[in-house]
């Protein structure tokens, strides 16, 4: 398995979307790179399987090497751990249903198409990264596309909303460059390479001062409170598509840094502020709960819960107990899945009703059987009902957090779970409020979901399921990596 | 002799164009296009030649100094001019002075291949004056525009006054010092206050010619006056070269007195980075707009000149480059647009995408570039700048150029903005591009595109130093 494939195939498909003019062509070449993509992610499933089966206990398989600026000691270095597979997948899950979902974008589908498959490749490639200069790079490519897919295909306060996110992550990445630069000159090596990096020991001073800057920066991507702010504003202003891959992908790029970078390579830097990192997620994880009961928009609501979820992930870094962060990389995954699904829900029923306030919807199952079944299964899935993949995902972050004994880690862990009641109030009056009562007039005509919709959906539903259904193959693949950044940070003074 | 063809083998050329110039000035023999065409074709030539035979050694005594680096760096300018010749090649050939413009552009290009060059400070004036006083003829050019001969006006009086200044600085330097020679200087600096006067009087007159805030007051009217072939190259061969004498000065020159000239940049340079960028928030006007972000690039070029010359040099001298090919790529699309409509208004710009998506796109290419957004190869200029400025481990300075690359990513998305998003009911209409325009906007992208991603470049560059 030659990881380069994974970042040149949405290259190609890129190119080849400017080269075609007709907008039909762009669509198949679009879905046909996405779907190989989605191929090529399960054959680098199997293929990694089969490297650990076989008793290839490296640290990241695949690796890659190339020389790209010498002088600065820069190297094109690639490979995956079984996290950064897990994040593959999930990109590929989420960027084969975005390219479905927007098959009937009418408006300058070529440029729409090319900015998705950018951003993907962003995504891509900073999930197999392991040199810090590259991993940078490729967060830097994610952002800019985002910008302009809200801001040219986006509804309602769009050129806010776009400035806003923009500026947000981009302020986020300008923190990670500092604290980059920090560990870059902190070593005499004078090298970018994770792996290099993480078993160097790095000064506990500069730890104390590059972590910060590292867990806020991609924090920042991540809806680290309190500068969760552009997700709501960005999430309702973003096209369809736009929403699935900034909640779907973009968030789990700084979750996946904060994990990777921040806390892998400065374990002290991490016990020295978990706690400041625990009581922040908490606090995200109320408030966006909280947030989004008083929200009547449904894009709103998924965004606003959204913080609330995203909230899970750094709770578990913070935890620093292997199966905690295990539980982070689940829920990224899971919640990865599930909003993107949610999103294109919401996509599917706003083209229909022409609105996405709550209290103007009702009775929708009588016309679109299959999209308020998934709204249902979405919504379910939200608010953690056994058997779909946001219970696992959170139920592994509490037990994980469970482990600590003390006063601090429990009361912190309460509060998070009761988040899980507010999150049934709100998802059940939503969905409840939209699906049944009587069909409100003038809905009566509305068709249900066409097959690309239907596709999307499916192909979403079986991941949420099947987490939910066997969760060992996910928790079997991700364990091993956050066990040895436990080691790490058990280590650590 | 031999050495003196093969060393000043691109000043020779240079000259040889003006002298053609001359005589068929006077023989009032060949049109526009023919005479665009044979420039053209000579300066690439000299662009292509400039990369071979490059030998290290000095002529006169020590007063013309050249290396492999110097003559990378005269090809960077060359190549410039080139390509403005190609931009502007509408505007040229229906100006009936052309031959002037050009020879006063190839004059100022001499003094700025001298001035790199220059071994002395006698010879570094002489061809700084070189370098200045054509320009202010060339910002003179739009004759029928008051604003024009406004700018040449207050281009040539603050020039003057540097002049002075730069003077001032000289003569102290060799009553205090006894000599005027680069190689001589360094040895001979005792970091005394009058030294450090010595030192001020020539970074302002340095500050003078890059606009280095507080000195950046002539820039925007200048900028605003001049006809755009004027203004492209103010903002980009001019820059240039002075950041590249000024580097070597800064490198070899007050080398003993790194600690006293590192504040003094640090200083200037977040002064000119955060003016540069908050003036240009509000600007409307596209040549005070890309004024502005130029101010605010020298002051990320002097990020770089901070940090040690072993990672400094090859990191402007990259940085540069990419500048080059970014900021004349805006310059070239603003141009095409405003002769065809005279807009020069960032409101104009509004819906432009939909009537000049090639236009919009290599507007937008250059400017992301600008703004330091990957895969271009502003982001690799850009981080290179600042990796160089923090070898001397003053992170705040590096916090303050990392945030205030996102000031000045809000004001080049403004003009992203307008182009793609914005509504408009009468957008700009279809402009006829010429072929050679077309050809340099194409060369500007790849260049782009391409500088960052190929790192052997950079490697190239790097071996050079």
């Amino acid at each position: 398995m030659n990881l380069i494939s994974l970042i040149l195939l949405p290259l190609l498909t890129a190119v080849l979307i400017l080269l075609v003019k007709d907008a039909k062509q762009v669509k198949l070449i679009a879905l046909t790179g996405a779907v190989t993509q989605f191929v090529l992610a399960f054959v680098l499933l199997f293929a990694f399987r089969n490297e650990r089966a076989a008793g290839n206990t490296a640290q990241m398989l695949f690796e890659l090497q190339y020389n790209w600026f010498p002088a600065w000691h820069i190297t094109f270095h690639l490979g995956v751990d079984g996290i950064s597979v897990a994040m593959i997948l999930l990109t590929a899950f989420v960027v084969v249903a975005g390219v479905l979902v927007s098959w009937n974008v009418t408006k300058m589908t070529k440029e729409f198409y090319f900015l998705l498959i950018l951003l993907s490749l962003g995504a891509y490639g900073f999930f197999i990264s392991l040199d810090l200069f590259i991993l940078f790079f490729f967060l830097e490519i994610a952002v800019i596309p985002k910008y302009l897919l809200i801001g040219i295909w986006g509804s309602g306060k769009k050129e806010y909303a776009a400035n806003k996110l923009v500026l947000m992550l981009m302020g986020g990445s300008a923190l990670v460059l500092v604290g980059l630069l920090g560990l870059y000159f902190s070593n005499t090596e004078r090298t970018f390479d994770l792996l290099r990096l993480s078993q160097m020991n790095i000064p506990v001073e500069v730890q104390k001062i590059c972590f910060p800057l590292l867990f806020v920066g991609f924090g920042i991507f991540g809806a680290l409170f309190p500068f969760h702010t552009w997700v709501p504003d960005g999430h309702s202003s973003a096209p369809t598509a736009g929403s699935m891959f900034l909640a779907g992908i973009s968030m789990k790029l700084g979750g996946y840094g904060c994990l990777r970078v921040a806390t892998y390579i400065m374990p002290d830097g991490a016990k020295e502020y978990a706690n400041i990192i625990i009581v922040l997620s908490t606090i995200a994880i109320l408030y966006g709960a909280f947030a989004t009961m008083m929200q009547k928009d449904l894009k709103y609501i998924n965004a606003y819960s959204s913080v609330s979820h995203c909230g899970f992930v750094l709770l578990g870094i913070g935890m620093l107990t292997k199966t905690a962060m295990a539980g982070a990389v689940m829920q990224m995954v899971s919640h990865g899945l599930m909003t993107a699904l949610f999103f294109a829900v919401i996509g599917m029923i706003y083209e229909r009703t022409h609105t996405r306030q709550v209290s103007e919807m009702g009775g929708l199952l009588k016309v679109m059987p299959f999209i308020t079944t998934v709204l249902f299964m979405v919504g379910l899935c939200s608010l953690g009902l056994p058997g779909l993949s946001g219970f696992v995902a959170e139920m592994t972050v509490f037990m994980g957090s469970w482990e600590h004994p003390d006063t601090f880690h429990r009361i912190a862990t309460i509060a998070a779970c009761m988040s899980i009641v507010v999150t049934a109030v709100y998802i059940l009056r939503a969905v409840g409020q939209t699906a049944m009562g009587p069909l409100k007039a003038g809905y009566e005509t509305l068709s249900d979901a066409a097959w690309n919709e239907k596709l999307a959906a499916i192909i979403l539903i079986i991941g949420i399921i099947a987490i939910g259904f066997a969760p060992f193959w996910l928790n079997d693949l991700v364990s091993p990596g956050a066990e040895l950044i436990m080691q790490k940070i058990s280590q650590a003074k | 002799m031999n050495e003196f063809f093969t060393l000043m083998r691109s000043e020779l050329l240079v000259t040889a164009i003006i002298f053609m110039l001359l005589f068929i000035k006077i023989g009032k023999g060949i049109r526009n296009e023919q005479l665009l065409s044979g420039i053209q074709f000579l300066l690439l030539a000299n662009f292509i030649s400039g990369f071979f035979l490059n030998s290290t050694g000095s002529l006169f005594d020590g007063m013309f100094y050249t290396n492999g680096l110097i003559a990378f760096q005269k090809n960077i300018l060359n190549l410039g001019v080139y390509l403005i010749s190609l931009l502007f090649a509408n505007w040229f050939k229906k100006n009936e002075h052309m031959p002037e413009f050009f020879m006063l552009m190839l004059s100022a290009l001499l003094g700025m291949f001298f001035m790199i060059s220059s071994g002395n400070l006698l010879i570094f004036f002489l061809s700084l004056e070189l370098a200045t006083i054509p320009v202010a003829a060339m910002a003179n050019f739009d004759l029928e525009k008051k604003l024009s001969s406004e700018a040449a006006m207050k281009m040539i009086l603050s020039s003057a006054f540097s002049s002075g200044i730069l003077l001032f600085g000289i003569s102290l330097i060799y009553g205090a010092t006894g000599t005027i020679s680069f190689a001589e200087i360094p040895a001979k600096l005792d970091g005394s206050p009058l030294m450090i006067m010595v030192f001020v009087f020539l970074f302002t007159a340095f500050a003078f010619k890059l606009s280095i805030v507080p000195f950046h007051l002539w820039t925007a009217d200048v900028y605003e006056g001049s006809p755009f072939a004027t203004t492209s190259f103010l903002s980009v061969i001019s820059k240039g070269s002075v950041a590249f004498i000024f580097m070597a000065t800064l490198y070899k020159v007050f080398q003993p007195m790194d600690n006293v000239w590192y504040n003094m940049v640090m200083l200037l340079s977040i002064a000119t980075m955060i003016v540069g960028n908050l003036f240009a928030l509000r600007q409307q006007n596209i040549k005070r707009f890309l004024a502005f972000s130029s101010i605010a690039q020298v002051g990320f070029i002097l990020v770089g000149m901070s940090g040690y010359s072993t990672v400094g040099t090859p990191s402007v001298v990259y940085f540069i480059l990419i500048y080059t090919f970014s900021n004349l790529a805006a310059f070239g699309v603003a141009a095409a647009i405003d002769s065809q409509t005279g807009k020069e208004r960032i409101d104009d710009y509004k819906g432009l995408y939909q009537t000049n998506p090639f236009l919009s796109w290599v507007l937008t290419l250059a400017l992301f570039s600008l703004a330091g957004i990957p895969p271009t190869a502003g982001f690799f200029g850009k981080l290179f700048l600042i990796t160089a400025g923090a070898t001397k481990g003053n992170y705040m300075f590096i916090t303050i150029a990392a945030l205030n690359m996102i000031i000045s990513l809000y004001y080049y998305l403004r003009v992203v903005r307008a182009i793609f998003m914005e509504k408009n009911d009468r957008p700009i209409e279809k402009i006829n591009v010429q072929f050679s325009t077309k050809l340099a906007l194409i060369i500007c992208s790849a260049g782009i595109v391409l500088v960052g991603l190929l790192s052997w470049i950079y490697d190239y560059i790097e071996k050079l130093n």
